[in-house]
């Protein structure tokens, strides 16, 4: 067994209403940065796993993913490859 | 009748759940904790409002793997009702007793207000004491409160009947004016396919008593009790 660091990037879902981004854009827009098109705001969850390799740590955090830390209804995950922690 | 009532860390609503069915209703309840692995005989179960493990990731979605959460997943598979209001229905579709799901409310803001609600559905085992599209006043305290689903989840709660209450204005129309929290189709409760988890926003605990502005709650208890003592 091997230590590994893998990260998740959880977004709200594409093409769901998104009202955090939404204000988001909005103040960015006010404070001048008008060339803003769409905001989106998501969470970013870093997992240290134990598992034998790279691979297997990847394919248990993404059954994490889809059990726990994203909603199937309402959000996207994607996960970085796994480092060595 | 047993009433269950559970605690997780977090919940704030439990209190006013216990009273409404010991004072007002006159049945028995209990408290059940998060960690108990056992429903204690209780017929019906409440997941009562709050911020259970302090909606940490996402509103209910720790909760739901708490040790009683099993039980009453069994309890709800078995036909056993269950009433999840505010943070308890955030809870039950988490747990994938309800499709959908509870998104931030869509001003971004908590609404903490009284609202007003129709029923939808007076043919339900909670609703049975009410008439079909009559307003009803309760209170609403969230931050998260946006009903959202797929339009074919949404399509098939219509077509189904199991969208239960909505939120309308005095004169019971379906306005966005009426609706406190961006929810898809003013939606404010929703029931099982097999009609025995029911899910809603408002608060029929908190609105049991004319003293507290409003006993239009007191109802949904009777109903329960009405249809499972039968």
């Amino acid at each position: 067994m091997a230590k590994f660091r893998i990260a998740v990037h959880i977004t709200p879902r594409k093409g769901l209403l998104d009202p955090q981004g939404n204000a988001v854009r909005d103040a960015l827009h006010t404070l001048g940065f008008k060339a803003v098109r769409d905001v989106h705001v998501g969470r970013y969850i870093i997992v240290e796993t134990d598992a034998y390799d790279a691979l297997t740590a990847e394919d248990t955090v993404t059954d994490m993913c889809a059990k726990l830390l994203a909603n199937p209804v309402t959000e996207d995950f994607e996960i970085e490859s796994a480092v060595p922690a | 009748m047993k009433f269950g009532i559970v605690t997780f860390p977090g919940s704030n609503c439990d209190y006013d759940a216990f009273q409404a069915v010991t004072d007002i209703l006159g049945e028995e309840a209990t408290y059940l904790w998060h960690k108990d692995h056992d429903l204690q005989g209780s017929e019906v179960i409440i997941l009562p409002g709050g911020f259970s493990y302090g909606d940490y990731l996402r509103a209910g979605a720790i909760a739901r793997f708490s040790p009683i959460m099993q039980e009453v997943a069994a309890h709800a598979k078995a036909g056993g009702p269950v009433l999840g209001i505010c943070n308890g229905f955030q809870i039950a579709c988490e747990a994938g007793l309800l499709p959908g799901a509870l998104m931030r409310n869509l001003h971004l803001q908590f609404v903490s207000a009284e609202v007003r609600i129709r029923v939808e559905n007076s043919d339900t085992m909670f609703t049975n004491l009410y008439d079909r599209g009559e307003i009803l006043r309760m209170p609403v305290a969230h931050g998260d409160g946006r009903y959202v689903a797929p339009a074919g989840v949404l399509e098939e709660l219509e077509a189904e009947g199991r969208i239960v209450f909505r939120y309308a204005d005095g004169n019971g129309s379906i306005s966005a004016d009426a609706n406190p929290n961006g929810s898809e189709r003013n939606i404010a409760g929703i029931i099982s396919e097999g009609g025995n988890v029911l899910g809603m926003m408002p608060h029929p605990e908190r609105a049991c008593s004319a003293l507290l502005g409003s006993s239009d709650g007191v109802r949904l208890l009777e109903s329960i009790l009405a249809r499972v003592a039968a």
